[in-house]
Parts: structure tokens; sequence; C-alpha cells
């Protein structure tokens, strides 16, 4: 338990100092130490929680599962490589008159700060406190998607700010509603914790939940990209710095699914039938569809792969609201590769669009020949995330596809159709930028490719074999969710 | 249901969730930013004092540090703040003219009917009361939605995004007698940053559009142009 609030002390103070010291030469190796250090504390709580169970703290403030330990830890991990990357990425924007020393100690405090609202989001046991640390994580990254004060980096952040703090509203009534309808059982001082909820899922008002679910799923669902509440999301990721692009499609679109979850596995259980999934279900799917669509439509090499992300976070939302073992453990695999590969992608894109010069993807060309590494860590990366083999993302819509035939056969042309037509999007947009001659003038620049190495390594390794205590992990994750196992 | 039978709190909090209503509407026809501003301070008020009623009537302590909170954030800080900046951009002597206020309203009406029929399963669990009072919250939500997308103005959005906040507060009194302590001051808190933010953002969009009309925001599309 110790290690949830070092966890938590950790990025708090990182907030404090970087507030006063962000500006100093090297910063960026400390940031990627208290990364580095909190990537421990959550091995450390992972193995415990692998050993003894669920954990549960003292005033059952915290709650640490096999379904939330597994996300911390790849919150950390990414978070880690992430803080690689921005380190040199950072300074080279300073080189280039981008960003002024008060600027910069703002990154650097509230990208802990993000981190501590994704930790406190994910490990918490009350459902109120994790409305709050949701908010807090958009006021976190909001000031960072206008960091460089352009006209359109305000307008992105302003559509950022004013519709997630909407949506996210919307989850707050929802969760009021939950806590009316809780709070009549008796004990309302803790009728907001999961475990209390989960115990008493049955004795819950089924009305009153499938109502509170529609609010909670359209405010997380906001934060999850889910179309038509999607806006937000490819001005937020194309307009800010891009390691913040990497963190937010890597973390912060994950842990709001998380939330989703959750409240899925409590109406679940109280009205006993299958609403809120087929609610999951139908938003997940547009969302994957249009996505898809709208990925041939985009200029901006950011926007394309955050509508990528869209894409996926849909399919994702389909899966887990198909329920059942076998879709609920593709989904939970979908998770982790998607964030390894995405924010490996999201690196890639940084150093891509440094070397160019602009983020216009027409203005793009000769990759490979400019710079081998960065062009054909693009290309892997976007072949894995197309989800061709060998790489997860090939295995984990598999098993998608596969749960969708057993189930609900009528849908798979449509999702077979969604990743045709996502890999053409694609691919006819990446094919010209990586081959192709280079334009005049175009040179290599600083790079650090390992973190997107061990990225798009692990996602290769997660396609050829699932370690089996990853698997067993998931198998226990799987069991919690979908309440049978694989 | 006779209102004259029942209690004399249940009376007191029914008048309230009118009135909170009616504010709502008011602010939905209003052109007027400072006027706007002053619709939403009174709406505070409302709350604060419905806040104390619930905490005195109910003999719970804890929601007068809300009541406080409430006041300080909803009647004096965020008016306060958004006031200035209205001074400062000289836009009180602007009159927004909305586009058809008719339609506006009646969508308005609308969406309170609206609120009734999606909340009406609630009534076999509970009172007609709650039933009132939930529906004039989320009706209190959707107003504020109706608010931002009928105006311009960036100053009219912040007040229909903290009116949204004022609604989802009124349902977490009237339902559930305030939520556990913790939450509340993490929700006080989200509140106060994102009145902050506001603050900066309106500096920045000046800055960088010289206005603080939001329709002036416009580079940024879905698809290509």
């Amino acid at each position: 338990m110790i290690a949830v609030y070092l966890l938590l002390l950790l990025s708090a103070a990182g907030i404090l100092f970087f507030g006063l010291m962000g500006h100093k030469e090297d910063i960026g190796k400390l940031n990627t130490r208290i990364n580095g250090v909190s990537l421990l504390i959550t091995i450390w709580l992972a193995i415990s929680v692998f050993n003894n169970g669920t954990i549960l703290s003292g005033g059952k403030a915290f709650l640490i599962d096999s379904f939330n330990v597994y996300l911390i830890v790849l919150t950390a991990f990414v978070g880690f490589t992430t803080s690689l990357f921005s380190a040199p990425y950072m300074a080279h924007e300073k080189e280039l008159g981008k960003l002024t020393d008060s600027r910069l100690k703002l990154y650097y405090s509230m990208y802990q700060g993000f981190m501590l609202a994704m930790y406190l989001v994910l490990t918490t046991n009350n459902m109120g406190i994790m409305w709050v640390a949701m908010e807090g994580a958009t006021l976190a990254t909001v000031l960072l998607v206008s960091l460089y004060r352009t006209p359109e980096s305000i307008e992105a952040a302003w559509k950022y700010f004013i519709l997630c703090g909407v949506g996210i509203a919307q989850a707050l009534f929802g969760t009021i509603l939950l806590y009316y309808a809780a709070s009549q059982i008796g004990d309302s001082e803790n009728a907001l914790l999961w475990t209390v909820l989960y115990e008493h899922a049955t004795q819950l008002n089924p009305d009153i939940l499938e109502i509170a679910f529609v609010f909670l799923l359209i405010g997380y669902g906001t934060k999850i990209g889910l179309v038509p509440l999607h806006n937000w999301l490819p001005d937020a990721h194309s307009e800010g710095p891009t390691p913040m692009s990497a963190v937010l499609s890597g973390l912060l679109l994950n842990d709001a699914l998380y939330a989703v979850v959750r409240n899925k596995m409590l109406v679940d259980g109280a009205t006993q039938s299958h609403i809120a999934g087929y609610l999951m279900m139908g938003f997940g799917l547009v969302s994957f569809l249009v996505a898809a669509l709208f990925l041939h439509r985009q200029k901006d090499i950011k926007r394309l792969f955050s509508y990528s992300s869209i894409e996926h976070m849909g399919l994702m939302t389909f899966a887990f609201g198909m329920g059942g073992s076998l879709a609920t453990f593709a989904a939970l695999l979908h998770m982790t590769v998607h964030s390894l590969v995405k924010s490996a992608i999201f690196v890639t894109v940084g150093h891509t669009a440094q070397i160019a010069g602009t983020q216009k993807m027409a203005q793009i060309r000769g990759l490979i020949k400019t710079q081998p590494k960065v062009g054909w860590g693009l290309l892997i990366g976007t072949v894995a995330i197309a989800g061709f083999p060998p790489f997860g993302v090939f295995t984990s819509e598999f098993l998608v596809l596969l749960a969708t035939m057993h189930n609900y056969p009528w849908l798979t042309p449509l999702l077979l159709l969604g990743i045709g037509i996502a890999f053409a999007g694609l691919f006819r947009h990446i094919q010209p930028i990586v081959y192709g001659e280079k334009p005049e003038g175009q040179s290599a620049i600083k790079a650090n490719l390992i973190p997107v190495m061990v990225h798009l390594g692990f996602a290769l390794w997660l396609g050829l074999a699932i370690p089996s205590f990853l698997s067993d992990w998931f198998s226990q994750a799987t069991l919690l969710i979908s309440g049978s196992a694989l | 249901m006779n209102i004259e039978s029942q209690d004399f709190y249940t009376q007191a909090i029914l008048s309230m969730s009118a009135l909170v209503g009616l504010t709502s509407f008011l602010m939905l026809g209003q052109g007027r930013l400072l006027r706007l501003i002053f619709v939403f301070a009174i709406q505070g008020l409302l709350l604060t004092l419905t806040t104390s009623l619930a905490a005195f009537s109910l003999d719970n302590p804890h929601l007068y540090i809300s009541a406080v909170l409430t006041f300080a954030l909803k009647v004096i800080f965020i008016p306060w703040m958004l006031q200035k900046q209205v001074l400062a951009m000289n836009l009180h002597r602007d009159v927004e003219a909305l586009k058809n206020n008719t339609a506006v309203m009646l969508g308005g009406a609308s969406l309170m009917v609206f609120s009734y029929y999606v909340l009406q399963p609630i009534i076999h669990t509970s009172s007609m009361i709650m039933l009132n009072a939930l529906a004039v919250s989320l009706s209190v939500v959707l107003l504020g939605l109706m608010l931002m997308i009928s105006h311009r103005q960036a100053v009219a959005h912040v007040v229909g995004f903290m009116s949204i906040e004022n609604g989802l507060f009124f349902a977490a009194i009237v339902a559930t007698n305030g939520m556990p302590m913790v939450v509340e001051l993490g929700v006080a808190f989200d509140v106060l940053v994102a009145a902050i933010l506001f603050g900066i953002f309106f500096l920045h969009i000046r800055t960088s559009i010289d206005s603080l009309d939001v329709d002036m925001m416009n580079k940024l599309h879905e698809v290509d142009k």
C-alpha cells in the first residue's frame, strides 16, 4: 500500500519542484528520472497485487485490483518512455525559440500534474474522487495544448476545455444519480466507494442506474473521444507539443475508458440486462467507422493519427460493450498494444515534424532518405497500428473479430470494412511521406528513438507470443470484468 | 401532490428549485453581459441559501462548509472576475443580438419538459418532490448548454459552463443532501482552478484574436478546406 502513497506523493512533489525549477538546464533528465522511479514503484505494486490479490488501503481510499494495476503499470511505462523523448524534444523547441523559461516550468510541472491525475483516477476507490481527478487531468493539460500560443493552439485549447468540461459535467450528474440510488440502501458516507457499490450492486435500483449510465457514458465518452463527442481530440492532439499528444492518446483515453468499464460492471450487476453493453457497442462501432472515413480527408500528420486513436478507442469500447470473456480479453490486450504503438508513433511524428519543419503531410517527403531511422520507425509504426501481423494489434483485432463472429455475426462485415478503410486511409498518406525523393535542404536531426524501438518491440512480442504471466494477468482482469474465465 | 400539505422544508426546497430554474431562463434570453453575470450571481446566491437551508433543517454541519464555498466561488469570485473582463474589454455597452430568441426560449422550455420525461422512472422509487428537484437540476444543466450554443461571447460561455455546475450542485444537495465531504471539496477545487484558467484564457484569446467573440475562432476544421 505504501507504494500507492509514494507514487502519488512523488508526482505531487514533481508539480511543485518543476513549478519553481522547470527552466533549468537538463531539467528534462530529472523529469525522466522521476517517471522512471514511478515506473519501478508501480512494478513493485504490481508484483504485490500479483502475489497477494486485491489490495484495499486502510481508510478504504484506494483500491488496487487486477484490472487497474495493469493500467497503472502501463501509465507509468508510457509516462516514462515519453519523458525520455520529451527531454531532447523540448530542449530543441527551446533552441528554436518557440518556448520561454516560464512555459517550460509550466510544461514540466503540468506533466507531473497530469501523471498525478492519471494515477489518482486509477487507484482511487471513490467514484467521486475519480471524477475530480478526471477533470483535474483536463485542467492540467489544457494550458499545455496552448503552450505555443498560436491562434490555432489557443482555439484548440479553448475547444478542449469547453467540450471536455461540459462533457465531464454530464458524468458528474450520472455520479450524483448513482449516489442517490446507493444512498437509499444506507451508509451514505461510503456509498460512492467501488467496494461498497459492487457489494450491493444487485440491490441498486435498475431504473435509476440505467439513466445514470447514459450520463456517465456521455461524460467519460467525451474524454474517450467517441463520435460525435470527439471534436476536441484532433485539435488538442495536433496543436499541443508532441509529447503531450503521446500521453493524451496513450493514457488519457485509456483511463476514461477504464472509468466507463468500471461503471458498466456496476450497472450490469444491478440491471441484469445488457443495456449498458448495447450502448457502448453502438457508440463504439459508430466511432470506429466514422473515424476510419475521416482518416482519408486529413492534411496534418498529427490529426491523422489522432483520428486513428478515435478509431481504436471505438473498437475497444465496442469490444468491452460486447462483454463475454473473449471480447474483454481482446479489449484489454488492444488497450495495451494501442497505447504502446500509438505513443511510439507520436514520438516518431514529433521527430518527423522537426525534420520537415511542418506538420502538413503534403510537404513532408523522402523521410527514409533523410533520416532512415525515423522513416522506418514511422513506417513500421503505421504497419503495426493498421493491424498487420506479426504485431500485437493484429492479435487483438483478430480476437475482437472472432468474438464478434461468435456473438453478432452480422456485425463482422462492418468491422472488416472499417479496418480496410482505415488501412487505406493511413497508407495513402504515409507511403509518399516515407518513400520518395527528399526535398532540398532537409537534413537529419538529433533524435532519440529508443522509446520507439522499445514500444514497437513490446508490441511485436505481444503479437508473437503473449508471456504467460501477462496472459494470466489479463485472464484475472477478464474474470473480474466479465464474470467468466477465458 | 398538494404543496400545502407538505412540511415547511419541502415547500421551501420546491420554491427554491422553481427560482433556480427561473434564473436559468433569465440567463438564456439575456443579451447584455453584465446583466447575465448578475443573474448568474443570483443563481449562486439561491444555491447558497438552499445549501444552508438543507444544512439547518437536516442538521448536517458539513453542508455549511459547502454553502460557504459556493458563496465565495459562485457569488463573489467568479462574477467579480467576469465583470472585470467585460469592463476591461469594453463589452458592457454591446447588446448581443440573439438570433431567433423565440426559438431559443421555446427550445429551453422543451428541454425542461424533456428533463421531466427522462427522469420519470425515478417516481417509482421516491416522491414527487425528488422528481421535481432532480428534473429542475437536469434542466438547469441542459439550459446551460443551450446558453453556450446561443451566445457568441466567451464570457457567456463561461457563465453557461458555471451554471451547469450550479445545476449539478443543486441536484447533489436536494437529492442526496450533498456528496461526501472529500468529493465536494474536490469539485470545489476543480471549479476554482477552472475559473482561474478561464481568466488566463481570456487574456490569451484577447491577445490572439483581439476579441472575445468565439465565432472568430474558426481556424480548425474537421476535414481540410
